[in-house]
């Protein structure tokens, strides 16, 4: 469904040129999820972001279902088959318009008829319910928001699912209904997810296989089995392993 | 011995919709140990600590059967004398360390001010207390430190900055909120040693806020769990995992585990009768690891 | 249509949201005392306008020689002047000109200023550098000599006078577009947009836009006091209205001959000058509380 090699991704000309992906490879098979997995810095998220071409300064290969993106511009089947959601839901969702005006627009752009009836759906799809259609962000806490978000995502019937940290500004109890609902989703709709996280606990459970980074390069990438063994092939994944695991008193 | 004894504290603020209650009467006491404070976003955590700081701005309104520092009322204090104890006696920690230092100052420059503002003395006698503040959170090279900005030095240095600093007048009581929230995981277990040692060596009283279950049981000794503004359970840190109260049940339970994968997580099902059901007491023998 | 159903949270219709925000908007602004204050002195100020001819006293034309300058007196509630107009009329029947200046100006020149911004800002690389260095040599000159040098090309005329303010005032505005619009195009919310495949144009006019316009509405707000001094300044060199019309600054231009023996000539129409662009800046206060999404409650 995906696949990434030699990707190179910098910011800035030299010499202030920043490297933030180092020779990335990776692939995933249709319907599988995989995890990034990183701390702060390691060029996760820049993975994801070069993917849905966010960012235009990579060299290297990026295939979404065979195809090679060569061109620094998408196209709208591009659109069509790829979409992310992004961390902070109070941030991706414009402060101004309404959950109505966000679905809208994204069936309208998607070149959706029906569009009445598709929000119903996206709005039950997600959990939330058609009351919520007419809200403000304001109106709405952070998991709702993100419900919004994802139901934006899933508008454009897309078949793969790029998810930047998307619990991480949520409340452990509300990181349960996201990871829960996305689980559903990808059962329902046949998905293919790349999640980035810097928490291997998530992963470990919303993912079948994960690359770890380290300073923009791949260092190790294993099943989520041998994760759970914490019989990791690197040194530097046993320590985020390690240090996962919680506060141990020196 | 009680450092701090809070008893049926509130916050509340007017809003259209009518009185706001952010936090609904608490009461704890505070010794020689490290508490954590555990609740999720709007439990009324954050608020708690700033009440006891005398952070609240107005129209916020805060009002307590008792709020005493070592038997001296401190509640509503005016704010001039509430500053006093604010650097010399009580300090805070915040979550980000970008936003609380200033951005157009040396960081050295900084914890000098703020040594002196407290201690007074001469510049260089406060410059060589700052060295050694430094030296304490275990930072290698202070010298170069000092002369660094903010934006130059990374999450994790900035919040031992922010320790060194606050630490700098040698408070009874320090309050961390969220300290280790911004930073990674490897850096986070090294700032949290740093705070664990000096709380140790200083015989402080820390106040630790925090979401996070499973760290607040590992590293403090006591843990008071917050939901919709009131304490539901307080239990010794390692008695974490049997916990009474549903909604801190409910809350171990959603977090993702790597040793026990499941197909779906649980989900917390919030039940209007913890808003105001009573709060369950685990009986404590006095026993503070910390120090004493 | 109560409060609760416009304060509701979960509104059922689009409508219902709608009106619920502006509800909301209106119950901050009404929490301000002094911007209700300035609001009451624009309202006050826009109904003396439209109904001049009925409540003007007298006609601001007619001279009565035989009693000119006479201080203020049950006759001449605010005296007369030179020609023995009554000052009060002639007020009156001048605020429609600062009201005519006053709207023309705010709907030109914020509009240049948002769109000469927003493309700066969103399209970057060269067109930015373009953009703004024209912004810049608009921004080098002071402003009323600008303005000056428009009508001294145009000709004196009131028209004129609003056109040369309008192009003299857009500069702040597309410096203030641009820099929102510089730190609105990374948020997250514009890149989902991209991800569904919207165009350029498309988040200029529905993404952007939008949480520029607001600041720039309590710019606008903020700076017509400045632009009711510029006109009245114009108007004092001259350069604006032509007498006999009874514009503001033209008025204190006339009473200037006489200011020591006769101070009532000059002082009225300050007097309403300053009232109103008090007006203006007590407005514009409100209006940010209401409209500045970062001073949103959450």
């Amino acid at each position: 469904m995906l696949t990434v090699d030699h990707l190179n991704v910098w910011f800035g000309h030299p010499p202030d040129r920043v490297d933030a992906v180092q020779d990335a490879s990776f692939t995933v098979a249709p319907g599988e999820s995989f995890g990034l997995v990183g701390e702060s810095g390691s060029g996760k998220s820049t993975i994801l972001r070069a993917v849905a071409g966010l960012i235009d300064t990579w060299s290297g290969t990026i295939a979404v279902a065979g195809k090679p993106l060569t061109a620094r511009k998408r196209d709208r089947a591009f659109y069509k088959t790829v979409q992310m959601v992004f961390q902070d839901p109070y941030a991706s969702l414009h402060p101004r318009h309404s959950v109505d005006v966000v679905l809208s627009e994204t069936l309208r752009l998607q070149g959706m008829d029906d569009i009445d009836r598709r929000i119903a759906r996206l709005l039950d799809d997600v959990g939330l319910g058609r009351g919520f259609r007419f809200r403000y962000p304001h109106q709405l806490s952070g998991g709702q928001r993100q419900r919004v978000a994802i139901a934006r995502a899933l508008a454009a019937e897309p078949r793969l699912l790029l998810l930047d940290e998307p619990t991480s500004a949520l409340d452990v109890s509300v990181q349960a209904e996201i990871l829960n609902l996305l689980a559903d989703l990808r059962a329902e709709h046949g998905l293919t997810y790349v999640m980035v996280s810097h928490d291997l606990a998530v992963v470990g459970h919303m993912c079948d296989r994960l690359a770890v980074m380290q300073a923009g390069r791949i260092v190790e990438v294993m099943d989520v089995q041998a994760l759970r063994r914490g019989s990791a092939q690197q040194d530097y994944t046993r320590r985020l392993i390690a240090a996962s695991e919680g506060y141990a008193r020196a | 011995m009680t450092l701090l004894s809070v008893r049926s504290l509130r916050v509340t603020f007017p809003t259209r919709q009518g009185v706001f209650e952010a936090v609904r009467g608490v009461s704890f006491d505070l010794g020689r140990e490290r508490l954590g404070v555990v609740g999720e976003s709007g439990s009324g955590k954050s608020m708690t600590g700033r009440a006891i700081l005398g952070l609240v701005r107005p129209p916020g309104l805060v009002t307590a059967d008792r709020l005493e520092l070592e038997g001296q009322p401190i509640l509503n204090l005016p704010e001039r004398r509430m500053r006093k104890i604010r650097g010399n006696r009580i300090s805070m920690v915040m979550q980000d360390p970008k936003f609380s230092l200033n951005p157009v100052m040396t960081v050295g420059d900084q914890i000098v001010e703020a040594y002196r503002l407290h201690a007074g003395g001469a510049k260089a006698a406060a410059r060589q207390k700052a060295l050694e503040m430094l030296a304490a959170v275990q930072i290698r090279d202070p010298e170069r430190v000092m002369g660094a900005y903010p934006h130059e030095v990374s999450g994790g240095m900035g919040q031992r900055i922010m320790i060194a600093m606050m630490l700098a007048p040698d408070p009874e009581i320090l309050i961390a909120d969220e300290p280790t929230s911004a930073l990674d995981v490897s850096v986070r277990t090294e700032v949290l040693n740093i705070m664990d040692r000096l709380v140790r060596d200083r015989g402080m009283g820390l106040i630790f806020i925090s979401h996070d279950l499973n760290l607040v049981a590992q590293f403090c000794d006591r843990v008071l769990i917050m939901y919709a503004g009131r304490i539901v359970e307080t239990l010794a840190a390692p008695d974490l995992h049997q916990a009474r109260h549903p909604y801190t049940q409910g809350l171990l339970n959603s977090l993702p585990r790597l040793d026990a994968p499941v197909d779906r997580l649980p989900v917390l099902q919030r039940q209007d009768a913890w808003r105001d059901g009573d709060t369950i007491t685990q009986s404590l023998e006095t026993e503070f690891p910390g120090g004493l | 249509m109560n409060r609760a159903w416009l304060l509701s949270d979960a509104p059922q219709t689009r409508r219902q949201a709608r009106l619920g925000a502006l509800y909301q908007g209106w119950l901050t602004f009404r929490g301000n005392k002094l911007a209700m204050l300035g609001l009451v002195v624009l309202v006050g100020l826009i109904g003396m306008a439209v109904l001049a001819p009925w409540i003007a006293p007298q006609s601001p034309f007619a001279q009565n020689l035989a009693n000119r300058l006479q201080p203020p007196s049950a006759e001449h509630w605010l005296g007369t002047d030179a020609l023995g107009r009554d000052i009060l009329s002639r007020l009156i029947h001048g605020s429609r000109i600062t009201l005519f200046i006053v709207g023309t100006v705010a709907l030109i020149a914020p509009v240049i200023g948002l769109f000469i911004g927003t493309v700066a800002g969103f399209a970057g690389g060269w067109v930015d550098q373009v953009l703004m260095r024209i912004t810049d040599i608009f921004l080098a000159f002071p402003k009323l000599i600008l303005a000056l040098a428009f009508v001294a090309a145009l000709g004196a005329s009131i028209g004129n006078a609003v056109l040369a303010l309008a192009l003299t005032a857009w500069p702040p505005y597309a410096r203030l577009a641009r820099a929102e619009t510089l730190t609105i195009r990374n948020a997250d919310f514009i890149a989902a947009a991209r991800l569904q495949g919207a165009g350029p144009l498309r988040l200029l006019v529905k993404h952007i836009w939008p949480l520029c316009i607001s600041s720039l509405i309590v710019r606008v707000a903020l700076d017509m006091a400045g632009i009711i001094l510029s006109a009245a300044g114009l108007g004092f060199l001259g350069l604006g209205a032509q007498p006999p019309m009874p514009e503001w600054g033209a008025m204190i231009s006339d009473g200037r001959t006489y200011i020591l023996d006769f101070w009532w000539v000059a002082a009225m129409p300050g007097i309403a000058i300053f009232i109103v662009s008090m007006a203006f800046n007590l407005l514009g206060d409100g209006l940010r509380d209401v409209l500045d999404p970062k001073g949103a409650k959450e």
